[in-house]
């Protein structure tokens, strides 16, 4: 297998082999050892093929503090433009903030991201769409692990057949049970932000054992007899 | 430099001290160098004699607590806002305090780096500084009372915290309340009710010239000593008996036992020359020592935010832990702790009530359930509660359930706040499930009680603890009476339900030694709801609906009333009765010494003389368990 790898290695950039080599190292056991990378995107729109991102906001998180100089919002230019959804977000396609190619955006990306744990609600979303903006620029996809926190949401509510689960909850929900202010909803770095804290809250409701399990809590909870 | 987080960061600082004063190129640059800190409950922020961290905290969300060692006196509650930390900073001490989180807290950590040049070049914030620290105050500005223990012993201790109250401004109320000496006595009368004040400044050209309070009107009018058609210049006490605004709580009592008056009038320099600016009550006084309970009631019906009620729960937690600490018997702690809880939830409706754009379209009564409904709330747990109103016509019945909804999700959410958690079942009335009108709720009892299955056998025995904290009483007793029709109507219910109270783990295993907890967060801890309290509560519930007694819901008065009923079984019933006492105060004494529900109970913590009075309880919950099995013959039920 390796040598496949290493083929194909020959045609990446120094920053892809950069990013890719620092998955060699493992990650922490214990939770609070490892550092989360929290992230959002903006997109046009919901089609993988054809929406773009339009911004990427994500801030680390590190022995359950944030430090704000240490986030990243990054902007991207737009060639595929879509009013409907630009509406919501507030991003116009030339608006002042200074911008940057999709690939320099992911180049900024994956520098910060390292071999850290990414989270986000509902992440595959974001996580499908700067995979199919590597597939644009010729790159691989993403290496890092992922957590939901959609998916972790659902395993501190009581498990009761009183309760009427929903099939899934949206940030707006989870903002609102944690008490946490909704003031820069629907910008990348203000959801990020709001991700990062239900993050916390979910974690400490939770009480995972190490990393491992906290990545088996996305899953539905098995009963046993 | 800034982004989107470190935009909010400033916004959120420059609503307090010193962070107001800053010019906004400051203020962004510093938000940006700020780190966001989540901590979760109990944990400590920094310890006592800790050297200092380099950077001090502003509380963004939640309340730490500040204490001094070995002590559990809380000398300062820091909420939203406040900051903490810095002194130790400038000073380049060590830390003289503990600041341990007392709720899941968000902090924003101020780097002192940045912090200190703005400091030193900015006078303003200089000054703001230094007042704070010499008057040992953390903020001179905006002063909130502080909450002090139920009964401080008079050791060194004690003296200490006095010493810091002596330095404390009062709290006075701003809301002036004024008339002339022409206005008639009916009028400033009304204007006082209105206003609901217990007296009433009189004015000349902006000055103080008069006062009349409660006292007059009743020594002079309603003696008939003055007519009521009068006014005020003939009865008011004049000259006023004026003080400088910025009088302390010690001094603001000597200034009202001197003269011996209810009220002080406080001016902008002391004198009578100069307008008023404030009254100052033997009411405000008492708060800001805030160690009685009637006292904590009259700040709680004037309370008008969630902000000031949260304030006062700190105060009656004190309480609490003062009246367990000089073991008042349990019975009249939980009745006047239930008390205060229905009081602020009550202030709560009210207060929401008053938001909404218009009154509700139908009579209805907020119920309580669960723990709260039986009184038994001592710390705060969950929010158990229900909306019951009154049938409407079928065109407005969508109508009148969105009010409904809308209310009860407006009241959640500040109970919320003050610190009621949410139901994590969403038992609440902002739950379509648990918002009703009485013809509904009707035929949702009907169906639990016809169909008895373990989640209706669940369900009812959460809602029928159901106690009115608010509104029409009479819907509840009409619902009440048709509960009672349906036991009758339905028997097996009555076995059902019976049997769900013998569905709890027993507490102690073969060799009479505790069961614990064998997996998941609460690991080798003793589940002292599910095990002990549960099946003795559960027990008095069957007992009593069998009887048809409505309007009791204390479980341990519930057993006293059983033992009425039934004298033949007045020995179990009472040792019941004292059991559920002495369970409901290990539940809460466990929690005030970890901060939580005290649900779960490590048994090492426990001392010999705890640990048999526990099991001293166990032998009656499997005496009342046998009974129940016996009269409601659950061993007949297919199980």
């Amino acid at each position: 297998m390796w040598f496949f790898k290493k083929k194909k290695s020959l045609e990446f950039p120094k920053f892809w082999l950069d990013y890719a080599q620092q998955f060699e190292e493992k990650l922490p056991q214990e939770v609070l050892g490892n550092t989360f990378v929290v992230l959002d995107t903006e997109t046009t729109g919901l089609n993988l093929t054809k929406d773009r991102m339009l911004c990427i906001g994500a801030i680390k998180l590190t022995n359950n503090a944030i430090s704000i100089k240490e986030s990243l919002e990054i902007y991207i230019e737009q060639e595929h433009y879509d009013s409907e959804s630009a509406e919501i977000h507030g991003i116009l396609k030339r608006s002042k903030k200074e911008q940057f190619s999709e690939l320099d955006a992911l180049q900024q990306f994956l520098a910060y991201a390292k071999n850290h744990v990414l989270v986000g609600h509902h992440v595959s979303f974001d996580i499908a769409m700067i995979n199919a903006a590597l597939r644009r620029n010729g790159l691989p996809h993403l290496k890092n692990k992922t957590l939901d926190t959609g998916l972790l949401y659902k395993r501190t509510l009581l498990i009761s057949s009183v309760l009427r689960k929903k099939e899934s909850y949206s940030l707006d929900e989870l903002a609102d049970k944690f008490r946490i202010s909704k003031k820069d909803r629907h910008t990348a770095l203000g959801d990020a932000l709001i991700t990062a804290i239900a993050f916390l809250a979910i974690i400490e409701k939770l009480k995972p054992k190490n990393l491992k399990d906290l990545f088996q809590k996305q899953n539905p909870p098995k009963f046993g007899l | 430099m800034k982004n989107t987080i470190s935009e909010r960061v400033a916004d959120f600082l420059k609503k307090y001290p010193p962070f107001n004063i800053l010019a906004e190129h400051q203020l962004q640059k510093l938000a940006y160098e700020v780190t966001i800190i989540h901590k979760e409950n109990n944990s400590i922020v920094f310890a006592e004699k800790e050297a200092p961290h380099n950077y001090f905290y502003v509380v963004h969300k939640g309340a730490v607590a500040l204490t001094k060692k070995g002590s559990q006196h809380i000398l300062d509650i820091c909420d939203e806002g406040d900051i903490f930390g810095l002194r130790p900073l400038m000073a380049h001490e060590k830390y003289k305090l503990q600041a341990t989180v007392r709720e899941e807290t968000i902090l924003y950590a101020i780097p002192i780096e940045e912090f200190k040049p703005i400091a030193l070049e900015n006078h303003q914030v200089g000054d703001f500084l230094i007042e704070s620290f010499a008057s040992n105050t953390r903020n001179p500005y905006s002063i909130k009372h502080r909450g002090k223990l139920y009964g401080v012993s008079n050791d060194g201790e004690g003296t200490a915290e006095n010493k810091l109250l002596d330095l404390q401004p009062v709290r006075y109320s701003t809301n002036l309340v004024t008339c002339t000496e022409e206005t008639q006595i009916k009028v400033l009368a009304n204007a006082m009710s209105l206003n609901s004040v217990g007296c009433i400044l009189v004015t000349k050209n902006g000055l103080p010239i008069g006062i009349i309070t409660d006292k007059d009107l009743r020594n002079k009018v309603a003696t008939g000593m003055v007519p009521i058609t009068k006014n005020a210049k003939a009865i008011m006490s004049t000259p006023v008996i004026t003080y400088p605004k910025e009088l302390t709580i010690t001094q603001a009592q000597m200034a009202l036992m001197k003269s011996r008056i209810s009220h002080l009038c406080l001016t902008e320099d002391g004198t009578t020359d100069t307008p008023a600016v404030g009254i100052l009550s033997k009411h405000d006084v008492m708060v800001a020592l805030g160690n009685n309970p009637s006292v904590l009631m009259r700040a709680i019906k004037r309370a008008t935010d969630s902000k000031r009620l949260r304030t006062i729960r700190h105060s009656i937690i004190n309480l609490l832990q003062g009246y367990l600490e000089q073991n008042i018997p349990m019975g009249l702690v939980s009745k006047i702790i239930s008390e205060l809880n229905d009081a602020t939830i009550k202030q709560v409706i009210q207060v929401c009530i008053g938001q909404m754009e218009t009154p509700p379209p139908a009579k209805f009564t907020w119920l309580a359930m669960g723990s709260q409904g039986r009184g038994e709330q001592l710390l705060t747990t969950d929010q158990d509660n229900a909306i019951l109103y009154e049938d409407v016509p079928e065109d407005k019945k969508e109508e009148t359930q969105s009010y409904f909804l809308a209310l009860g999700n407006r009241i959640s959410v500040e109970l919320n706040h003050i610190g009621f958690e949410y139901c994590p079942a969403e038992m609440m009335a902002s739950n379509p499930l648990w918002c009703h009108s009485l013809q509904e709720w009707k035929e949702v009892t009907s169906h639990w009680m016809g169909n008895p299955g373990p989640d209706e056998v669940l369900l009812s025995s959460i809602f029928f603890d159901f106690n009115v904290t608010y509104g029409e009483k009479a819907l509840a007793d009409e619902l009440s009476l048709h509960i009672f029709e349906n036991a009758k109507k339905y028997p097996q219910f009555l076995t059902h339900l019976a049997s769900g109270a013998l569905q709890n783990p027993s507490p102690s295993g073969f060799f009479r030694d505790f069961l614990v907890e064998q997996d998941g967060a609460h690991k080798d801890f003793f589940d002292l709801k599910l095990r002990a309290l549960m099946p003795i509560i559960d027990a008095a519930r069957v007992l009593i609906l069998s009887h048809s007694i409505k309007s009791i819901n204390n479980t341990a008065e519930r057993y006293e009333k059983l033992a009425e009923l039934e004298p033949k079984n007045q020995e179990l019933y009472t040792a019941c009765s004292f059991a559920s006492k002495a369970l409901l105060k290990f539940r809460t004494k466990q929690g005030l010494l970890h901060n939580d529900s005290g649900r779960f109970i490590a048994l090492d913590q426990l001392n010999k003389e705890e640990k048999i009075k526990l099991k001293r309880t166990f032998k009656t919950i499997k005496e009342i368990q046998e009974l129940i099995q016996v009269r409601f013959q659950v061993k007949n039920l297919l199980r």
